[in-house]
């Protein structure tokens, strides 16, 4: 039987089990739109604005580890969804972007609502298709998929022209995809594993060092046997939270601009370092050539081979899935009848606990004035270290980091490469959705918040019962500090004035607000939040925090990893 | 270091840009760019010739590599290779100009493949080098217009790029 192309691309998304489509829609996807009415395979949850259709499809992805799916209009629809994948590219997490466009006929004559989506997306997307004739359709949704979740994982958009999606053609969803130009290595070189093996054994000052590619390769448990199997040191970046379970002892806490003492030190002075789904970038090792300076081999692991020896010459790369590597890595090491040496590795860890204990991520927990880490700590113990936490990007996202200790992957939501302010709110619906039992925390400040604040209302309509952690400190925080840092304290523009009522606003949506001004209610707060008689319902906590505090420790940019400003030395 | 890059690709709408937009995305440099379909209609042959650090290179050849719709790609200078460019030359040829511009074509092997009665438009293959040898010979005043191709590039022997 002969389907339109709406038709096709609510039956495709069907075929891939979708579950859930974040959009809006316009009048260049009516067609589709009027599909999805009729049809009861997924549900569409229809946000406020598109740059919050791609980042809770992001979220969904990053939470639930399948493919993301955001459907917009032409022109502005696309235009507003950019934010969104550029945030996902960076990230590399798997969304498939649906836009539409002008009918055929009408694309470049510059029609109503039109843009060139492939176009302005071309930068910041793994891949993009216009569909220019409705028997292609099937087949390019089939492809978006394959290519959004294989290799480097990424967003693809298909666009598709008015037209295309009331033409009609016989509907066959292809079973696989094939393309001579597209195939990811998933397994790595044996040869160079047995090497990094090796390497491994004989390292005095080793040092595991795990990105997101550890999280979105679903390699956690992979890493942790290796690590324990070995008692290796491991730290996380900023996006490879909860690849390591964060409460262990043999866990440095993050490393980079914000990272711990001990992370970044060892990280420095480690004799092999092994680089698993991460890509050595200017937030994680500073300065490349300081990093340099110190003889270390370094073996890394990653999908994507063009991340191998980009920033930072490697001794052993391997291309692979990490996963694969890794079981095949952790083979050879328990066959293998040499143990790493007992002696030097004691020594190593006696020089990281001596690191560790500068204290660095103290502060100073008698004041009255609330201070932002001690919100996240009790927020961590309130959810006993087992929510779904989103940030959005600045001061709270580094505290968040530093004081939430992940103990499992996917459970932390940031835009750590692009640094999207206003993801924290569409990426907790994301999460929510993918996870509706679980806890899913919001950690924002003032300023973050504002820019996607009117997902508030589709929290409502969907019931998403999101809870908010405002650190709200009246001023863009890292801005704020860097000004103080670096520009002789000339706070411009960084002040943010005439907010709104915070506790009234989440009411005018029909939520719960909470205003928390003293240290000593933070804890009650968050438990009234948590608690089972708020379960349905999302809480926005307002806490009023101190407005001078800064993250510690910090790279300044351009210094070297082991070049940190300590809270103390201020 | 200059090097010539060759690649296959989907012959697709966009496919160019993609390549154009990686290149200016990411700052390597193109100091020219030729593409055409092959044998195989479904493909095109670019040949890119870049000049940067060999880390640049190996960082511009992953990259490509990255491209969804990118097939092959292949180095030629790191092997034995041929290289020519196409440079079509008009040149203000009357009277005794007309003599010496003629020897000239003839020396470069080129060939005068439009006469009027003012200009001549001479054809002339080569590397860029030999190219720009012929219109440092020629008097400078005598030029009217030049286009070039850039350079295309192929293995010598076995060293095939083909999928």
């Amino acid at each position: 039987m002969e389907l339109t192309g709406a038709e096709i691309v609510t039956r495709c998304l069907a075929e891939e089990g979708v579950e859930f489509v974040f959009g809006y829609p316009g009048g260049a996807v009516l067609n589709i739109y009027d599909e999805i009415f009729k049809q009861s395979k997924f549900k569409h949850v229809l946000v406020r604005h598109e740059q919050a259709a791609v980042h809770a499809a992001d979220a969904f992805a990053r939470a639930s580890g399948k493919v993301g799916v955001a459907l917009v209009t032409s022109g502005p629809g696309a235009t507003n969804a950019i934010t969104g994948i550029a945030t996902a590219y960076m990230d590399s997490i798997p969304v498939v972007i649906l836009s539409g466009q002008v009918p055929t006929a009408a694309i470049g004559l510059d029609a109503f609502q039109e843009v060139d989506a492939v176009g302005i997306t071309r930068p910041c997307v793994k891949h993009n298709f216009l569909v220019k004739d409705v028997r292609e359709l099937a087949s390019t949704i089939k492809k978006a998929f394959h290519i959004a979740a294989t290799g480097r994982p990424g967003p693809v958009l298909v666009d598709i022209p008015k037209d295309v999606t009331y033409h009609k053609t016989e509907f066959a969803y292809p079973d696989t995809v094939s393309m001579r130009s597209y195939n990811p290595v998933l397994k790595g070189h044996s040869g160079q594993i047995r090497k990094a093996a090796q390497m491994l054994l004989e390292a005095r000052r080793p040092m595991i060092y795990t990105g997101g590619g550890v999280v979105l390769g679903n390699a956690s448990e992979q890493i942790t046997e290796l690590a324990k199997l070995l008692h290796y040191p491991v730290t996380n970046t900023l996006m490879g939270l909860g690849g390591y379970p964060a409460t262990d002892r043999q866990f440095l806490g993050m490393l980079g601009m914000h990272g711990t003492y001990e992370a970044n030190m060892a990280m420095q002075h480690c004799d092999v370092l092994l680089a698993v789904g991460a890509r050595f970038d200017d937030r994680v090792i500073g300065n490349p050539a300081h990093f340099a300076r110190e003889q270390r081999r370094i073996i890394h692991v990653d999908v994507d081979p063009s991340s191998i020896s980009k920033r930072v010459k490697v001794d052993v790369p391997i291309v692979g899935d990490v996963q694969q590597v890794l079981d095949e890595l952790l083979k050879l090491l328990k066959a293998s009848k040499e143990k790493p040496d007992e002696a030097a590795l004691n020594t190593w860890w006696t020089q990281i606990e001596l690191w560790r204990s500068r204290n660095c991520l103290k502060y100073n927990r008698e004041s009255e004035i609330i201070k932002p880490q001690y919100v996240v700590e009790k927020l961590w113990e309130v959810t006993r270290g087992d929510a779904f936490v989103t940030s959005d990007v600045g001061q709270h996202q580094m505290w968040a980091a530093q004081f939430y200790k992940f103990d499992k992957p996917r459970r932390w939501l940031n835009s750590g490469g692009l640094g999207t302010m206003g993801v924290g709110l569409p990426y907790a619906m994301g999460a929510q959705l993918a996870h509706p039992e679980s806890t899913v925390a919001c950690i924002t400040g003032e300023s973050s918040i504002q820019m996607c604040i009117q997902e508030l209302s589709t929290c409502k309509q969907y019931r998403m019962p999101v809870k908010i952690v405002n650190l709200n400190n009246r001023y863009m925080g890292m801005v704020r500090q860097w000004q103080e840092f670096f520009y002789g304290s000339r706070y411009a523009e960084s002040y943010m004035d005439s907010l709104p009522d915070f506790v009234k606003l989440a009411e005018a949506y029909g939520h719960v607000g909470m205003r928390i001004e003293k240290t000593a209610d933070v804890e009650a707060a968050l438990k009234e939040a948590f608690s089972p008689a708020m379960k349905e319902r999302l809480v926005f906590m307002d806490f009023i925090t101190d407005q001078t505090e800064n993250v510690f420790p910090m790279v300044e940019g351009g210094k070297g990893l082991s070049e940190m400003i300590l809270a103390e030395e201020l | 270091m200059r090097h010539i890059i060759s690649l296959l690709m989907e012959n697709e709408a966009g496919a160019l840009s993609r390549v154009a937009g990686l290149f200016s995305a990411r700052g390597y440099n193109i100091e020219s760019l030729t593409v055409a379909p092959t044998e195989d209609a479904t493909l095109s042959r670019m040949t890119i010739v870049t000049v940067g650090s060999e880390d640049v290179i190996e960082q511009i050849i992953k990259q490509l590599n990255k491209l969804i719709d990118v097939v092959k790609v292949l180095d030629l200078t790191e092997g034995s290779h041929i290289e020519r460019e196409l440079m079509l030359v008009k040149v203000r040829a009357a009277g005794k100009e007309r003599e010496e511009l003629k020897r000239m074509a003839d020396i470069f092997r080129g060939r005068i493949i439009d006469v009027a009665d003012l200009t001549y438009t001479i054809e002339l293959t080569g590397t860029g080098t030999k190219l720009d040898a012929f219109l440092e010979a020629i008097d400078q005043s005598v030029i009217l217009e030049t286009v070039r191709t850039g350079a295309s590039g192929i293995g010598r022997g076995d060293r095939i790029l083909k999928v």
